[in-house]
Formats: structure tokens, C-alpha cells, sequence
């Protein structure tokens, strides 16, 4: 049987859809309209609410596969990853994109791994090759340094996780139909050798930094914990969330979740605030692929200048309280 | 309690230089270190054997220089090390790595726990860790923040995810993927160093281990590298300088003013 369709990992977290599983059938929807074949979301579950899966179809998917089971609730990658390996033998699709997130980045080695396939980690371009209609897969590598573009030109299915925020989901369109395809969880599959005990918030919505739009990150310019007060309060002005550079976090001014750069999360926002963070190469490696950067900064030969849109060379002291008494007019 | 930790020799990222003309990195003269992600599994190694007991081995899969990677684990606390080295590996991608590794960690001997580092910070792919937990059919963990619990046959884990934590149970054996978070890596001790100089580092080549040749290297990658580009970095963007109220009121009017052109607000 011939390898065929494009294939998108959709993500459920407490019976909703994770934003994430819309952005990836936007670049699924590119591949497969231009391979002309089947783009199919695939979403491993617990129970997740009818209308959101309806929703997989009207932002691009022609097909969804649902396997739902009370035992699938719970992400644990021994079962899933012999669930997708169980449809991949059954259907055999060309190439499976699934988000960069601590699952996707979880599950796809896995499966790779057993299927002797091709994964390319945490792509930020992907398109196919004219002659040979493989999967291009571009991603930064070396701390951001370069940026390498790889094929799997033998093995198939074509494998990669693609970085969360890299890309927008289509519009809802109510008219698009498509196939929902329900297939039964085998118990053979279920392995319960791993147990969840817990799921432990993470209390404050400032954790999730990777999916917003707006990140205010704060270095060591900050000087001490009470003044990243100060970049809350901007970030909540305009529904952002704070991250924070290495120094910061290793100062104890911010939580590791929150750092940005080579040892922590790479963001791909909308707009990136740098503010009192120089721009050593580990931070940038972090946060560069942002649509928007706007730094403020006392030191205007800090390398973060040279990557921004917009700058400020000034006391961030003075700036901030300013830009935000500003920013409340503005926003009301 | 025998624990393996496989790590990676990096190019220390913050001095390297590209080469323009070829796209490719310049190694020379760069120097290679421990991957900092792997310093964190390294660590935690050794606590988990401090309070459990049972020996920490260090392996690595490179060029005969990779000799000084395990010997700085060793000056850690690691207890053995083992070098992968064979020309024959050179041009790996994460599936024949990984495919390597596990066969080496099958010679070595009976493992209890693997703990890798998140990712490494030149590939950055954070493959590796999970290709190997899949190969050897050992419960995994990644992205492990803490570890709440140990005993003789179980190990309980907290595991970062993007809403917060969870927490996890896995029957030893088992394989972890640790975030920084998780520890605080030591420094090498001067008799850690001469207790280093002195361990004798077995290499294991492909004669050594029970491999398929078409798995390794190049060959055995199902992954090609097509292009490599030096992005580039510098946008340009307008910069306004504070040096008064007048000038500070200026800027900050046309970050506004940018930002609504930007709709971001």
C-alpha cells in the first residue's frame, strides 16, 4: 500500500482542544492541498467536547480520526504511541506533523523510533520538494545560528513536530464538511505501566509562555523580584504573560517555566518585550523568530538592539511606569 | 541501583563563528564541553545514587576527544564511563544515535535507571532521550522537574508540562529526561579530577557491539541535511534614546504609535 495523506496530531487537554491543534492544520492544509491529498486530524483522547472536534474540520482538516477512551484521558506515551503506531499500520500516511510541545516532542521520538522513520524537532518552515515531493522540514539549530532544512527521503511516514505559535490557524469556515472517523481503542494496546498521579497547576497563568501572544521578559536590568511587579503589569495591560531571561531566574526573581532562551523555552509570539535583558546568543537563540521585538535597554550597544523593530535606549525605570500609564489609555 | 547517563559534547554555542562562505560552523579553536543540559542529569544521577546507592556510568557517543566529556563527569562523582567511538558512527542523525546507544547500553550491563538531559543545546531536538526509552520498551518520563520518590522497584516523578505539572509513577527500570530545574550541577572536586586522570575508559567501536551495519551513521539515518543557512539576525528597527523628560515622553509616544501600526494594541 502506497504511503498517502498528511496527517496532523491534534491535542486535547481536559476535554477541550489545545490551540495548538489549529495552527498545525494550517501548514497541514498547505502540504496536502499541494501533495492534492487527504489532510486528516488525528486526536488521541479522553472525551473531548463534540463541537470543538467538528471545529478540526471547519478550520482545514477533510477528515478527522478519533480514538476516545476514558483509558486515553491522561497523556502517557507508552499508549500512545501504540495507538499511533497501530493507525499508522493501518493507513499508512506520508507525512504526520505534530506540535513541539512537551507531549508532540514526547510522543514523536517514540514512534519514530519504532518505525525507523525520519522526525525533524521543532520546525519553523515546512514545504515540499518540487521534483521529488518529500517534506522539506527548516529549523534553527546550533542555538539559532543556522538553520538547517532536512529530508527524509526514504523512510516513510515523513515525521516532524513543528514549533507552537509558528504559524496561525485558518479561519472557522461553518460550511466546510468532512468525515469524522471513530475508531475503537483495542485494549491490547493500553499499557499502564506508567500511573498519573497528579495533575498540579502550575497557579498562575504567566506559566504558559509558549502560547502567548505577548511575552514581557525581564533580565537582569530589572535589578531586584519586586520590580518584575512592574512587568506584570504591562503584560496584563495588554493580555500578555511575563517571561524571564537566565539571569533573572537564576537570580530567583522569576520561575524556571518562565525562562527564555537555550536552557529554557523558545517563543514564538507576536510581539517579544526584552526589557533590561542584553541579548547574550542563549537568549536570543529564545526568543529571535518573534514577529515583533521591542527592547529597552540603558546600554545602547546591547546586542538586543540589533534584532529589535523598536527601541529604546533608557532607564527602564523611567520607561515603564510611563509606557504603561500610557498603554491603559490606549487599551480603554 | 545502577544508573547510565548518556550525554553529548557540544561546541560551546556562545563563541561559535560561522563560516559565510561554506554556511557551515567553524570548530576550530571552538571549545567543546559538556552539553549544559546534561550537567543537570549528571547531577541528579549522583544524588540518586548518594541516597540509593549503586554505581552512575557516563556514556557518550563521538570522536575519540569526547574522552574529556566523561572524564569531567567522572571529576563530578560519575563512577565509570564508556566512549562509543568508530568512524563508521560519524553522520548519525537521532534514530541510528539512539540506535547505538541502546546497544551499548545492553553491553554494559543491568540498568536500573537512564537519565538523560532535556535536549542538547547544539541539535536542540530532545529526541534522543525518548528514542531510547522506545527501543528498550523502558517506562518514560520526560521534561522531569523533580523526584519526589525512589524505592527498590518504583521511582515517583514531577514532569513540567505547558498548563503546569503532573505527577508520575514509573516501575524501575526506567528512563528520565530532566530539566534544569531539577538540580543545582556540582563542580568537580580536585580529588574527583585525580580519581578522573586515573579511570580507565573503556571505547566500544562496532566490533564491540551487536549492531546491523546499515544502521549506523550516515547510513542508517533516515534523516538528510539539505541546506544549512546563516540566518540573518539584525532587523533595524528604529531605536529613540532617553536623555530627558522630552525625550523620554517621545519615546514612548512612538512605541505607542508602533504598536498600534503593529495592531498590536
Amino acid at each position: 500500500m502506497e504511503y498517502k495523506g498528511v496527517w496532523t496530531i491534534a491535542e486535547a487537554h481536559e476535554g477541550d482542544l489545545k490551540a495548538v491543534s489549529f495552527e498545525l492544520l494550517s501548514r497541514g492544509r498547505k502540504l496536502a492541498d499541494e501533495l492534492e491529498e487527504e489532510l486528516v486530524s488525528v486526536l488521541i483522547g479522553g472525551k473531548v467536547k463534540e463541537e470543538r472536534v467538528k471545529e478540526l474540520i471547519q478550520r482545514g482538516a477533510d477528515r478527522v480520526i478519533l480514538v476516545e477512551d476514558p483509558l486515553l484521558d491522561r497523556f502517557i506515551v507508552e499508549t500512545y504511541s501504540k495507538v499511533l503506531i497501530d493507525l499508522i499500520d493501518k493507513k499508512k500516511p506520508e507525512i504526520i506533523l505534530s506540535a513541539a510541545t512537551v507531549n508532540g516532542r514526547t510522543l514523536m521520538p517514540h514512534v519514530a523510533m519504532r518505525i525507523h522513520a525520519g522526525l525533524t524537532a521543532d520546525c519553523t518552515e515546512l514545504g515540499i520538494e518540487e521534483t521529488t515531493r518529500n517534506l522539506l522540514q527548516t529549523r534553527p539549530a546550533i542555538g539559532g545560528n543556522i538553520l538547517a532544512t532536512i529530508k527524509s527521503p526514504d523512510s516513510r511516514p515523513q515525521m516532524a513536530t513543528v514549533r507552537p505559535k509558528s504559524s496561525r490557524p485558518l479561519e472557522l469556515d461553518e460550511s466546510r464538511e468532512g468525515v469524522v472517523e471513530r475508531i475503537e481503542f483495542s485494549r491490547d494496546l493500553y499499557d499502564d505501566r506508567v500511573k498519573h498521579l497528579e495533575t498540579i497547576s502550575g497557579g498562575e497563568e504567566d506559566i504558559n509562555i509558549q502560547e502567548s501572544d505577548i511575552v514581557v521578559s525581564g533580565g537582569k536590568g530589572m535589578k531586584k523580584i519586586d520590580n518584575f511587579k512592574m512587568l506584570s503589569d504591562l503584560a496584563h495591560a495588554m493580555g500578555g504573560v511575563v517571561g524571564a531571561s537566565r539571569d533573572a531566574v537564576d537570580r530567583g526573581w522569576a520561575r524556571y517555566p518562565q525562562q527564555v532562551g537555550l536552557s529554557g523555552k523558545t517563543v514564538t509570539p507576536n510581539v517579544y518585550f526584552a526589557i533590561g535583558i542584553s541579548g547574550a546568543i542563549q537568549h536570543l537563540a529564545g526568543m529571535k523568530t518573534a514577529e515583533t521585538i521591542i527592547a529597552i535597554n540603558t546600554d545602547e550597544d546591547a546586542t538586543i538592539f540589533q534584532v529589535s523593530d523598536f527601541g529604546i535606549v533608557g532607564d527602564l525605570f523611567d520607561v515603564l511606569p510611563l509606557l504603561t500609564q500610557k498603554l491603559a489609555k490606549e487599551v480603554k | 541501583m545502577n544508573i547510565i547517563v548518556p550525554i553529548k559534547q557540544v561546541p560551546e554555542t556562545s563563541n561559535v563563528k560561522m563560516d559565510t562562505e561554506t554556511g557551515t560552523m567553524m570548530r576550530d579553536g571552538v571549545e567543546s564541553i559538556i552539553n549544559p543540559l546534561d550537567l543537570y542529569a549528571i547531577e541528579i544521577a549522583i544524588q540518586v545514587k548518594e541516597s540509593h546507592g549503586g554505581r552512575v556510568t557516563v556514556v557518550t557517543m563521538g570522536p575519540p576527544s569526547a574522552d574529556k566529556a566523561l572524564r569531567e563527569a567522572l571529576a563530578m562523582g560519575c563512577d565509570d564511563g564508556v566512549l562509543i567511538s568508530d568512524r563508521k558512527f560519524a553522520g548519525a542523525d537521532t534514530w541510528s544515535t539512539a540506535y547505538v546507544l541502546v546497544k551499548a547500553i545492553e553491553k554494559i550491563g543491568a540498568v536500573d535507571l537512564i537519565i538523560a538531559g532535556e535536549r542538547a543545546t547544539d541539535g536542540d531536538t530532545g529526541q534522543v532521550g525518548p528514542n531510547i526509552a522506545s527501543a528498550m520498551d523502558l517506562p518514560l518520563a520526560t521534561y522531569v522537574s523533580r523526584i519526589d520518590a525512589v524505592t527498590g522497584t518504583s521511582i515517583t516523578v514531577e514532569r513540567m508540562t505547558e498548563e503546569g505539572y503532573e505527577k508520575l509513577r514509573l516501575p524501575l527500570p526506567a528512563l528520565l529526561t530532566v530539566v534544569k530545574e531539577i538540580s543545582y550541577p556540582r563542580l568537580p572536586t580536585l580529588r574527583g579530577k585525580q580519581r578522573a586522570r586515573k579511570t580507565d575508559i573503556p571505547t566500544y567501536s562496532v566490533a564491540d557491539l551487536d549492531v546491523v551495519e546499515n544502521h549506523l551513521g550516515l547510513t542508517g539515518s533516515p534523516t538528510r541535511v539539505v541546506k544549512i543557512e546563516t540566518p540573518k539576525v539584525t532587523r533595524g528597527g528604529k531605536i529613540y534614546k532617553v536623555v530627558d523628560d522630552h525625550s523620554l515622553e517621545e519615546a514612548v509616544d512612538g512605541l505607542i504609535e508602533f504598536m498600534k501600526k503593529k495592531e498590536i494594541i
